[in-house]
C-alpha cells in the first residue's frame, strides 16, 4: 500500500498499483515521453510486427518489382488466354493473355501510391482543418464547416469525374500525371469526413481541464494544438484512415473502370481487377489474386493503424 | 507597495447568450460576476464560498485571465491584470497559478507525469535550464509527497488523491506567489480530502503562498481560510475573517448556508437551529431587482425589491450586503 | 388503496412472515474484468426494519452502491458475478427468485433513486409521462387516473404548480426539482422500501437540506424503510438510526448512530471522523487516514484496513477479524473492537 504523504514509503510494496501496466515501468530512471514509451511498446507487439513485415513487403513489390519477377507485365501473348496457375506462371493468365503475377507484383506501385498518398493529403487537409476549426470555433468554424459541408455534399463519382475530365482534357498526360490526379481528385472529396471527425475529437479535447491549466501556465496556440489537443483526438481519425485506405485503392479502381482513372499501360490492382470482371466465371483466378493482395495489404494497414493507437494510448497498454 | 497582493474592483464578467444558427442574436447576458470586490494579503488564504451558479469559479477564471473580463479592475502587485499583454502576461503566469477541480480532467492523459510537471519549465524556459529540469521535477513530486521515481508514469496509474498532488506541483513548478484552488477537494474521499488539505497547508507555510480558496463545502473554506467571501449570484454578500463569517454571521444568506450544512454529530440533531431556505438559486440571466436573495428571505421588505444593498459595514466589525444585517449564531 | 394491490401482488410469493423487511446476507459479489477478479463484495450483511434509515457509509470503491444495485437486481452482470450469499424481502430470497417476480417487486416492493436525476429521467419524455407509465403498465390505472395520481405525487414531493409541472421534460426542471420528481417517481408503486443512493451529492447544500426533511417526511408519513448510501458524515448524523460503514467490500462497523459518532468501534471509522474539517471548529492539522484505499483487484491479507491502520498488530496481518458483537445492534469488524471502546 502506498503512503502518499511520505515519499519514502512509496516504494515498498510491490502490489501498489494493481492495475496499472507495471510493465511499463522500467528500470532506470531517465524521463521517458509518449512517443518513447508508444515506440517501446510497438515493438513488442505481434500485431505490429505482423502488420509492419507485410507493409514493407509490399513496398518491397511497389519499388523494386523486379526483385520478385523478371516476367515484363505488359508482354501478352493471347494463345494463354485465361489459362490457369501452373509453375511458369503461378498465378496464370488473364483475358489478354498478360502473366498475372507479373502484373499483380507490378500493379502494387500504383495501387499503393494512390492509396497511401490520398489518405496522407485527406487527413492532412482533414485534420489541420479540423484541428483549426475545433481550436478557434466561432466564425472560422462556421466558415470552414460550411466549405467542408459543400465538399461533402458532391456525390465522390461524379465530382471525379468532373475533376479528372477537367483537367486530363489537355492533351498527353503521363503516368505520373494521372496519378497525382486520381490523388488530388480522391483527397478532395474525402477530407470533409475526416475534417469532421477531427473536429469533434479537437473540440472534446479542448474542453478538458488541462488544456485549461496548460492556458493558465501560459502554453501558446500551437502547444496547445500539438501537444495536448492532437494526441487526445487523433485515435478516431487513425481509424478512419485506415478504412479510407483500402477504401481509395478501390477507388482508384473505379475510376479506372470509368475510363477516368489510371489506364494501361499503366498497371494497377484497380485496373486488373475491372478488367476481370467480365471474365470472372470462366477465370475466377484473374480476380482472385489481385483482390487477395489489396485485401492483404488494406489488412495490414488496418492493423498497424489499431497497433499505433493503442499505443499511443497509455491505458491501454 | 500595500500589503494586498492582489486587488479586485468592481470586476463584471457577462457572457452573452446568443441564439441564431447562421447569424446569432444575442438575447440576454448571464451576469456570472457582477460587481465584485476584494483584496487579497500577502501570504493569507481568503475563501471563496457559493453555491453552484454563484459566480465563484468565473471569478477565477477573470483572475488568471483564461476569460476576459467584462468591466473592472485586478491588480496584482500593484499592476493591471486585466490589460496586461505578451511580455507582461508571460511573467504574470509564474505568479498566479491555479489548481483545477476535476483530477481526472486536469491531467492530459497522454502525458508522463514528468512531461506534466516539466511542462511549465518548458513553457518558460528561463525558470530552469534545460539541464536540471528532470532534477527540479522530481523535486516537485517529492514536495508534494508523491515518488519521485514515477516521473515515467501516466496519470491514469494515479489514484484521484494522487493525480491532486500532480496538479499541485505542476501549480507550484514555477514558484507562484499566487495559486488559486478552485474546488481543489471537492472530487476527493472523506480521508483523501484530509491529506490534501493538509498539504496545500504545509505548502503554504514552506511557500509563502498566497491561496485564492474557492469551494461549496463550507467546512473546507473554514478550516483552510484566514478571510471568507460569500458569493450569490454574482456578488459578494458577505466578507470577514473566518471567525467573523462562522461565528458572527449577519447575512441572511450566510446563515441560511451555514445552518444548511450537517453537523457530523447525532446528538446535536434536534438542537440545532435550522433555517430552510425555500426554492431554488435564481437564472444569473434575469437575477431579481434590488437584493438578489430577496426572492428566497425571510426578512425581505420592499426595499429589499427597489434598493440594492451595499456590501458595507452596518452591525458587527465588517462588512455584509443586507438592509437588515443582525448577527446570529448558528454554529453551534 | 394500498393493502389490496399488497394482496393481489404477493399472493403466490414466499412471503415468510415475521421476517425483517429487507435482509442481506453474506452477500459475495466479484466483477470479472481484464485484469483479474476483483472482490466488490466480501461477505455483506445488514438488515432494514420498516420506519428505520440504515445509512450505508463508505468511500469510492467500498462496495456501498454495488451491494444497492444487487438488490435492485440492477448489477451489470458481467462484469459482476455473485458469488455467494441470500437477499432476503420479507423472507423470500430474491436471488432465487424469477424475473418475473424481481421485477415485481423492483418499484412496488423496493424502489431506488440515483444521485444524477438528470440521467436517471429520461429526457425525451415529460417528468408526468415517465410517472404515469408506470401507473398505467403496473396498475393497470387509465390514462386519466394516471394523470392524476402524478399530479398528486408530485404534490407530494412539493413541486409547485404540480399540474404544469407534468407537462414538462427533465430539462426544464432544475438540479433539486429534478431529484424531487425522481422521488415522486419512485413513490408511485407505494414502495416499502426505499434506496437513496447519494441521493443529495450532486446538490447545493441549501438544497441538499430541502431534500433530506422531504425524505425524511416521506419516509415516516409512510413508514418506509430507507437505506442512505452516502459518504457524507454530516448527513449520516442528520438522518440515520443505524449506520453500516463498508471499507473494501466488508461491513467494518454497524452501530446505531449516537454510539458511533460518540465512540467509533473501528480505527477506519475512527480515521473518518478525524480526517473531517469540522463548521464548529477552526482546526489545525487534520488527522488523516494514511494511504490509500486497497485495488479490490488484490486485497490485503487478514484485515483490509490494516496496511493504514494506526493500531496494527501481527494478527491483523493475518487474520480477518470476525464481527465482533460490542452491544446489541453494535458489531465491529475489528481484532481490538473491545479494547477501542472501552479504552480512553
Amino acid at each position: 500500500m502506498t503512503d502518499p504523504s511520505t515519499a519514502s514509503a512509496v516504494t515498498t510494496a510491490p502490489e501498489e498499483f494493481v492495475t496499472a501496466a507495471e510493465h511499463a515501468e522500467v528500470k532506470g530512471n531517465k524521463p521517458r515521453s509518449l512517443a518513447s514509451d508508444a515506440w517501446h511498446d510497438l515493438r513488442r507487439r505481434p500485431l505490429f510486427i505482423v502488420s509492419a513485415a507485410l507493409i514493407l513487403l509490399v513496398l518491397l513489390m511497389a519499388f523494386w518489382p523486379s526483385l520478385f519477377t523478371s516476367v515484363d507485365p505488359n508482354y501478352a501473348e493471347l494463345g494463354k488466354s485465361r489459362e490457369g496457375p501452373s509453375a511458369a506462371a503461378w498465378f496464370g493468365y488473364d483475358n489478354q493473355g498478360y502473366d498475372l503475377f507479373s502484373r499483380t507484383i507490378y500493379g502494387s506501385r500504383a495501387s499503393i501510391i494512390v492509396g497511401v498518398a490520398a489518405t496522407l493529403l485527406t487527413v492532412l487537409i482533414g485534420s489541420t482543418f479540423g484541428l483549426l476549426a475545433g481550436y478557434y470555433g466561432g466564425w472560422l468554424d462556421g466558415l470552414m464547416s460550411r466549405i467542408a459541408d459543400v465538399f461533402f455534399g458532391l456525390p465522390f463519382v461524379l465530382g471525379a469525374i468532373v475533376i479528372l475530365s477537367s483537367f486530363r482534357a489537355s492533351g498527353d498526360t503521363s503516368a505520373t500525371q494521372i496519378i497525382l490526379l486520381v490523388v488530388l481528385s480522391i483527397s478532395i472529396l474525402s477530407w470533409p469526413v475526416c475534417m469532421r471527425i477531427m473536429r469533434s475529437a479537437a473540440i472534446a479535447a479542448k474542453q478538458q481541464d488541462y488544456v485549461k491549466a496548460a492556458r493558465a501556465l501560459g502554453a501558446s496556440t500551437s502547444r496547445i494544438i500539438l501537444r495536448h489537443m492532437l494526441p487526445n483526438a487523433v485515435a478516431p481519425v487513425l481509424v478512419y484512415a485506415t478504412i479510407a485506405l483500402g477504401a481509395f485503392i478501390g477507388a482508384e479502381a473505379t475510376l479506372s473502370f470509368l475510363g477516368i482513372g489510371l489506364r494501361a499501360p499503366v498497371v494497377s490492382w484497380g485496373v486488373m481487377i475491372s478488367d476481370s470482371r467480365d471474365v470472372i466465371r470462366v477465370a475466377p483466378h484473374s480476380l482472385l489474386f489481385p483482390a487477395a493482395f489489396l485485401t492483404a495489404t488494406v489488412l495490414a494497414f488496418v492493423m498497424l493503424g489499431d497497433a499505433v493507437r493503442e499505443a499511443l494510448d497509455p491505458k491501454a497498454r | 507597495m500595500t500589503d494586498n497582493i492582489i486587488e479586485v474592483r468592481d470586476l463584471v464578467k457577462h457572457f452573452p447568450v446568443r441564439v441564431g444558427v447562421l447569424f446569432k442574436r444575442t438575447v440576454g447576458y448571464v451576469r456570472a460576476v457582477d460587481g465584485v470586490s476584494f483584496d487579497l494579503k500577502r501570504g493569507e488564504t481568503l475563501g471563496v464560498v457559493g453555491e453552484s451558479g454563484c459566480g465563484k469559479s468565473t471569478l477565477a477564471q477573470v483572475l488568471m485571465r483564461l476569460e476576459p473580463a467584462t468591466s473592472g479592475t485586478a491588480t496584482f502587485e500593484g499592476r493591471d491584470i486585466l490589460k496586461m499583454k505578451g511580455g507582461e502576461l508571460r511573467k504574470l503566469r509564474r505568479d498566479i497559478q491555479i489548481v483545477l477541480q476535476d483530477p481526472y480532467t486536469s491531467l492530459n492523459p497522454r502525458m508522463t507525469v514528468g512531461d506534466i510537471i516539466g511542462e511549465p519549465f518548458e513553457i518558460h524556459p528561463e525558470v530552469a535550464p534545460k539541464g536540471s529540469r528532470a532534477k527540479k521535477v522530481r523535486e516537485l513530486l517529492d514536495v508534494v509527497g508523491l515518488n519521485p521515481e514515477h516521473i515515467n508514469r501516466y496519470p491514469h496509474q494515479f489514484s484521484g488523491g494522487q493525480r491532486q498532488r500532480i496538479g499541485i506541483a505542476r501549480a507550484l513548478a514555477l514558484r507562484p506567489k499566487v495559486i488559486v484552488c478552485d474546488e481543489p477537494v471537492s472530487a476527493l474521499d472523506v480521508s483523501i480530502q484530509a491529506q490534501v488539505m493538509n498539504l496545500l497547508g504545509d505548502l503554504q507555510t514552506e511557500f509563502g503562498l498566497s491561496y485564492v480558496f474557492i469551494a461549496h463545502d463550507l467546512s473546507v473554506v473554514r478550516h483552510l481560510s484566514d478571510r471568507v467571501a460569500v458569493m450569490y449570484l454574482g456578488k459578494m454578500v458577505e466578507v470577514g475573517t473566518e471567525e467573523e463569517i462562522y461565528e458572527h454571521p449577519t447575512h441572511p444568506y450566510t446563515q441560511a448556508l451555514l445552518s444548511a450544512v450537517p453537523v457530523p454529530d447525532p446528538e446535536l440533531r434536534n438542537q440545532r437551529q435550522v433555517i430552510r431556505l425555500e426554492g431554488d438559486v435564481p437564472s444569473p440571466v434575469d437575477p431579481p431587482s434590488g437584493c438578489r436573495f430577496r426572492t428566497r428571505c425571510w426578512k425581505a421588505q420592499d426595499i429589499c425589491a427597489t434598493a440594492e444593498p451595499e456590501l458595507v459595514t452596518r452591525v458587527a466589525n465588517h462588512p455584509s450586503a443586507c438592509h437588515f444585517a443582525e448577527e446570529k449564531s448558528i454554529v453551534p | 388503496m394500498t393493502t389490496t394491490r399488497s394482496e393481489v401482488d404477493f399472493e403466490e410469493t414466499a412471503r415468510v412472515p415475521g421476517a425483517p423487511l429487507l435482509e442481506v446476507d453474506d452477500l459475495f459479489v466479484e466483477f470479472r474484468t481484464r485484469d483479474g477478479v476483483a472482490k466488490v463484495l466480501n461477505g455483506v450483511s445488514y438488515r432494514v426494519e420498516p420506519g428505520e434509515t440504515l445509512a450505508v457509509l463508505g468511500e469510492s470503491g467500498s462496495g456501498k452502491s454495488v451491494t444497492a444495485q444487487t438488490i435492485m437486481g440492477i448489477l451489470d452482470m458481467p462484469p459482476g458475478v455473485i458469488t455467494g450469499g441470500e437477499i432476503r424481502f420479507h423472507g423470500e430470497n430474491l436471488l432465487k427468485a424469477s424475473s418475473r417476480r424481481r421485477r415485481e417487486v423492483r418499484g412496488s416492493g423496493i424502489a431506488m433513486i440515483f444521485q444524477d436525476a438528470l440521467s436517471a429521467l429520461n429526457p425525451v419524455f415529460t417528468v408526468g409521462f415517465q410517472i404515469e407509465e408506470q401507473l398505467r403498465l403496473r396498475k393497470g390505472m387509465s390514462r386519466k387516473d394516471a394523470r392524476k395520481r402524478a399530479i398528486e405525487l408530485l404534490d407530494q414531493v412539493k413541486i409547485p404548480n404540480s399540474k404544469g409541472r407534468v407537462r414538462q421534460y427533465p430539462h426544464e426542471f432544475s438540479g433539486g426539482m429534478r431529484q424531487r420528481a425522481m422521488i415522486a417517481m419512485s413513490l408511485a408503486l407505494d414502495p416499502e422500501m426505499l434506496i437513496a443512493d447519494e441521493p443529495t451529492t450532486a446538490l447545493d447544500v441549501t438544497v441538499q437540506a430541502q431534500i433530506m426533511d422531504l425524505l425524511k417526511d416521506i419516509q415516516v408519513e409512510r413508514n418506509m424503510g430507507l437505506i442512505l448510501i452516502t459518504h457524507d458524515l454530516g448527513v449520516v448524523a442528520e438522518v440515520a438510526d443505524r449506520i453500516a460503514v463498508m471499507y473494501a467490500g466488508r461491513i467494518v462497523e454497524q452501530s446505531h448512530a449516537r454510539d458511533l459518532y460518540r465512540k467509533p468501534g473501528h480505527p477506519y471509522t475512527q480515521g473518518l471522523l478525524d480526517s473531517l474539517p469540522r463548521l464548529d471548529l477552526k482546526g489545525t492539522e487534520l488527522r488523516t487516514i494514511k494511504g490509500l484505499p486497497p485495488s479490490l483487484l488484490n486485497i490485503p491479507q487478514g484485515c483490509p484496513f490494516n496496511p493504514r491502520c494506526p493500531r496494527v498488530q501481527d494478527i491483523c496481518k493475518t487474520e480477518v477479524p470476525p464481527q465482533h458483537r460490542l452491544a446489541p445492534g453494535r458489531l465491529s469488524a475489528c481484532h481490538f473492537a473491545e479494547e477501542l471502546i472501552s479504552g480512553d
